[in-house]
Formats: structure tokens, C-alpha cells, sequence
């Protein structure tokens, strides 16, 4: 009967011409990743961008007191700029989904979210700016006789951390916002109706309703900034030292590729087990979630 | 009066969330104030307020040939990069939806882990895949590493286009008769146009502003603009650099907005990083 309907035979006309093309492209990136593995195993000849035999000795310099420095700096900024952004993007990605009026809306989604697409060497700039010292905050403090000398924020963790979470924000708004957004109105309407304060509904009801997307919002922010360059760059001007300054030094400067191979391997790690232990938090939250 | 009390406590804590609103939108947006006001300073020294106005940054922004090469370079990278995407993306897209296949999950998480691993060590393996295959010097390898880097944002616009599609139309046409390539041509693209085009401009936007990959994969000859304003940043401290970040700034606002008033931004940018 339905010979043409469901029953028959799935003819896929496409199949292969487009897995073709989606194979091309995974093969490329996974072909770039092989060759920082690669790399990593590698001897580095100094003076020579040609490399030698296989070893581990690169995972073993990655042992020495510097790298461990680094990587616990690199840890510790990406957790505060994670928190931070979630404390600063509740309260935007919660007046985005609940405002009513149109154009508010439109405006909040513009001032929120066009910060991701100036892209990072234009906001690491604007930053540079800001925190100088004859820069902006400093002009302004000196100005309403607060401060004396000018306060030093280039090229501290605190200026780094500051417009870290500056340029995380659209990212967590936009996770933060979607989680809100699937929040079912009722389930406040009755905790309210139950005699509970608006405040009160926030904290026993939304709040727990969109921990899911907090989880997520937060990790997946703590691992971008893992990967964070220019800010710590610019701003902390070799003073302040992440992962990725590192692996620009030794890559680009010092020409030691496996060394940089190495630490970008780290890296990778780093970000991945986050994202990989977040997942069960997450799934156990959902799960608690639907259940209130 | 009683009854007014409550009403009260709502204004004053609705006016209370709100103020704290824009006080972090401030926060979000001063930095780009702050880049607009500085790039008509008519000093040299960056202060703040500036002493004046003036318009000679941009005259040398947009005069400074390192500037005006990295501009060029970036629209060649960024046209080839966003039109190779925008078919590799939507051919992704396609397969995911439409066909079962082993394989397809490991496919999907190969293509979407761009988003997750750090830009710098893309940078570097593409680099040293340029060196091993011999094409480190040019355009190629920087369109190449600029395609995986905004794949999944095009993936995900056209995929989310794909499932609002109604099965219905498609079986419809084929049932008149209409060959595979006849629908796909006539009927689904046509519907995935709007998908399409936002995935396009969010690649090409990203495209021409990504710095840290681009950093690595590209040289001399062939650096794009934010690799070109690194440069400068570095060796000069006069505001040529704000009056080019204000042009930027200014055009990509403008572009977004557009974008949300077409495509409805919040739906291109629904990014699922699991």
C-alpha cells in the first residue's frame, strides 16, 4: 500500500556526498589535534624547529615548579571568573526572559550578547583603557577625590579576573537565559498562591529549578577561560600567567614545539575533565529537578 | 492604605532588581564607551576624559597599510571560511537530522569539540599541520582552521532550521513526483534559508574577529586584522587602536541588531556546549 510512505526501503540520496564533506572536515581537525599529540612526544632540538625521537620528557618538564605555578594561577582565575560571571549574569539573563516589553527585550539582547562578536583584541583594549592609570576608573576616582596616586590594575589578577568576566558574559547570559526560559511559570504561581514571598519563590523554587543551567553556565565558562589568551596577555603583561601565555612563549618565541604541545595537551585535559565531571552533576540535578 | 503597602514593597524591589540590571550592563558596555570616547582624543597620550576631539586616529587607522593589508586579508579569510562553513555546516546538519548511522554521535562530538578545545591549542595544531603538509605559508591553512572554528555555530543554526521544518512539505513534493535533488533544491533549502544566512553572518562575524588561532596560522603576509591590531598594540600607545576598535564596535552592534530585528538572535545563539 504505502509504497511510497514510511515502509519503503529509506532511499539517502545524500548520505554519502555529505557525510563525504562532514568527514573531510572532522578529519582536518582531528588531523591538527593528532599532530599536537604528536609533537608531544617528540624530542625538542634547541635551535631547530625539526624534532628528534620519541620520549615522555616533555610531560616531565611539565613537572618543574613554573608549569605547576601556572597551571594552579590558570585554575584559580578561571574558577573566580566563572563565579563572578554567574553572580553578575543571573540577574541579566533572568530580565531578559521575564521582561515583557519588546523593545526592552531587543535592547537587553543587543547590550548583552554584541560584547561576544567585538571580539577579544577589541575588548582587551577597551580594558587596557579602562584600568590604565590615567585611564578611566583611575580619572574618575582622582577626579571625586577618593584616591591620591592612581591605583594599579594593569597587569594584575584582579584586572585580568575583571574583564575575564566581562567577556564571559554573553556566554553565561545566553546558558542562564534558556534554562530560565524553561522554568514552568505554574510552579511559582503555586508557591505564591501557597503564601510564599516573591523572594522566597526565587530562592525554593526558581533558583533550584535552574540549577542545571547554572552547573553548566559555570563550567562551561571556567573552561573557557581555561583558553582565555589576549586578556592575560594584554592585561597581565607577562606578570599575570595562564596556560595559554605559556604555550605562545614556547611555541612562537622559543620555537620549542613539543614543549608547547605538551601544555596545550594539559590544557585540553583540563578543560575536557571539567566538562566530562560536569555531566553526572548536571544529569542528578535535572533528575532532582523534575521532581519538585 | 494597607492594601497599598505591598504594592509598595513590589515597586521598590522591582526598582531595586532593575537598578542592579543596569548597573552590570554598565559594567558590560563602559569598555566600549570608554574605546569611543578615547578614539577623538586629540593627543597622542591616552587620558581620560580626552582633551578634545579629533578624527586624526581614524584618518591614520584607516591610512596605516599594515592596517589596510590585515583588513583585505581578513575579508579574503572570512568570505572563503564562512561560504565553506555555511555548506559544511549545513551538510552536518542534514546528516545528523535525516540519516542513522554508526558513527553519527562520534561524528556530531568531533565536529562540536572546536567550541571546547582552546583556541590555542587549535592554533598550534593547525600550524603544525600547515608545516607537515607544506602549506604554513598562506591563506589556506588560515581559511581551513577558521572553517572548524565556526562550523558548530553554523551547524547549530541550520540543524535547529531543519527540525521546524514540516515533514509534510517535502513528502508532499516527492509524492508529485519532484526527484530527491528537485526537493532538496526547491522545498527544504529554500525553508532553511533563513537558518542559513544567520549561521553565515554569526560565522562571518566570528570569522573576522578571531584572534588567539589566528595568532599561530597566520604570518607576515597573510595576518588577519585583530593579529594585526596585537601587533600594534604591543609597540604604540596612541588611540589608533580606539578609533579602529570604535568602527568595529559601531559596525558589529549595528550588524547584530539587524540580525535580531531578521533572525531573531536567541535562536541562532541557543549554543548547547553538552
Amino acid at each position: 500500500m504505502s509504497a511510497v510512505g514510511a515502509g519503503a526501503p529509506r532511499r539517502r540520496p545524500f548520505f554519502l556526498p555529505f557525510l563525504l564533506i562532514s568527514l573531510i572536515a572532522a578529519g582536518l581537525f582531528l588531523a591538527a589535534l593528532g599532530d599536537v599529540l604528536h609533537y608531544s612526544v617528540r624530542l625538542f632540538i634547541p635551535g631547530s624547529i625539526e624534532v628528534g625521537g620519541f620520549t615522555l620528557a616533555n610531560f616531565a618538564r611539565l613537572l618543574r615548579p613554573i608549569y605547576r605555578t601556572v597551571l594552579l594561577a590558570t585554575l584559580i582565575i578561571s574558577f573566580l571568573t566563572a563565579i563572578f560571571t554567574l553572580l553578575l549574569g543571573y540577574p541579566v539573563a533572568y530580565a531578559l526572559v521575564r521582561v515583557r516589553r519588546g523593545w526592552v527585550r531587543s535592547l537587553l539582547i543587543v547590550l548583552a550578547i554584541t560584547p561576544l562578536f567585538t571580539g577579544e583584541i577589541v575588548r582587551t583594549y577597551a580594558w587596557i583603557l579602562v584600568l590604565g592609570t590615567n585611564g578611566f576608573i583611575n580619572s574618575i576616582l582622582k577626579a571625586l577625590g577618593i584616591i591620591g596616586a592612581p591605583l594599579s590594575m594593569l597587569y594584575t589578577s584582579f584586572g585580568v579576573i575583571l574583564a575575564l568576566v566581562q567577556f564571559s558574559m554573553p556566554v553565561m547570559i545566553m546558558l542562564l537565559a534558556t534554562a530560565i526560559s524553561h522554568v514552568d511559570r505554574s510552579c511559582e504561581r503555586a508557591a505564591a498562591n501557597l503564601g510564599a514571598s516573591p523572594l522566597m519563590v526565587f530562592w525554593r523554587v526558581t533558583l533550584p529549578l535552574t540549577t542545571p543551567g547554572v552547573v553548566s553556565g559555570t563550567v562551561v565558562i571556567f573552561a573557557w577561560t581555561m583558553s582565555a589568551f589576549s586578556t592575560p596577555q594584554l592585561i597581565g603583561g607577562g606578570k599575570v600567567l595562564m596556560l595559554s601565555n605559556l604555550v605562545y612563549l614556547e611555541g612562537l618565541t622559543n620555537l620549542d614545539f613539543p614543549l608547547a604541545a605538551a601544555l596545550s595537551l594539559l590544557a585540553l585535559v583540563v578543560a575536557i575533565g571539567s566538562l566530562g565531571l560536569m555531566r553526572p552533576a548536571i544529569t542528578r540535578l535535572e533528575r532532582k529537578a523534575t521532581l519538585y | 492604605m494597607l492594601r497599598l503597602e505591598p504594592r509598595f514593597a513590589a515597586r521598590a524591589r522591582s526598582g531595586l532588581f532593575w537598578f542592579t540590571v543596569v548597573l552590570i550592563l554598565l559594567f558590560m558596555t563602559i569598555p566600549a564607551v570608554v574605546v569611543i570616547a578615547t578614539s577623538f582624543s586629540p593627543s597622542e597620550l591616552v587620558t581620560f576624559p580626552p582633551a578634545g576631539l579629533s578624527l586624526k586616529w581614524y584618518v591614520r587607522a584607516v591610512t596605516y597599510p599594515d592596517f589596510q593589508n590585515a583588513f583585505i586579508n581578513g575579508l579574503i579569510v572570512t568570505s572563503f571560511a564562512s561560504t565553506l562553513a555555511l555548506i559544511t555546516g549545513s551538510a552536518v546538519a542534514y546528516l545528523i537530522d535525516r540519516y542513522a548511522f554508526p558513527g553519527r554521535a562520534a561524528l556530531e562530538a568531533v565536529l562540536s569539540s572546536p567550541l571546547i578545545v582552546p583556541h590555542f591549542t587549535t592554533g598550534l595544531g593547525f600550524l603544525m599541520l600547515g608545516v607537515a603538509l607544506g602549506i604554513n605559508q598562506g591563506y589556506a591553512i588560515v581559511i581551513v582552521t577558521h572553517v572548524l572554528l565556526v562550523l558548530p555555530f553554523v551547524t547549530r543554526s541550520v540543524y535547529v532550521s531543519l527540525r521546524n521544518i514540516d515533514p509534510h512539505l517535502e513528502r508532499a513534493a516527492a509524492n508529485l513526483g519532484a526527484s530527491p535533488g528537485r526537493v532538496l533544491t526547491r522545498i527544504t533549502v529554500p525553508l532553511l534559508l533563513p537558518g542559513m544566512a544567520g549561521g553565515w553572518l554569526v560565522a562571518a562575524v566570528l570569522s573576522l574577529t578571531e584572534f588567539t588561532a589566528s595568532l599561530y596560522v597566520t604570518d607576515a603576509g597573510t595576518q588577519t586584522l585583530p593579529v594585526a591590531m596585537y601587533t600594534y598594540i604591543r609597540e604604540y600607545s596612541d588611540p589608533t587602536i580606539a578609533a579602529i576598535s570604535a568602527i568595529l564596535i559601531l559596525a558589529t552592534t549595528l550588524v547584530m541588531f539587524i540580525a535580531d530585528q531578521i533572525f531573531g538572535l536567541g535562536r541562532i545563539l541557543s549554543i548547547d556546549a553538552h
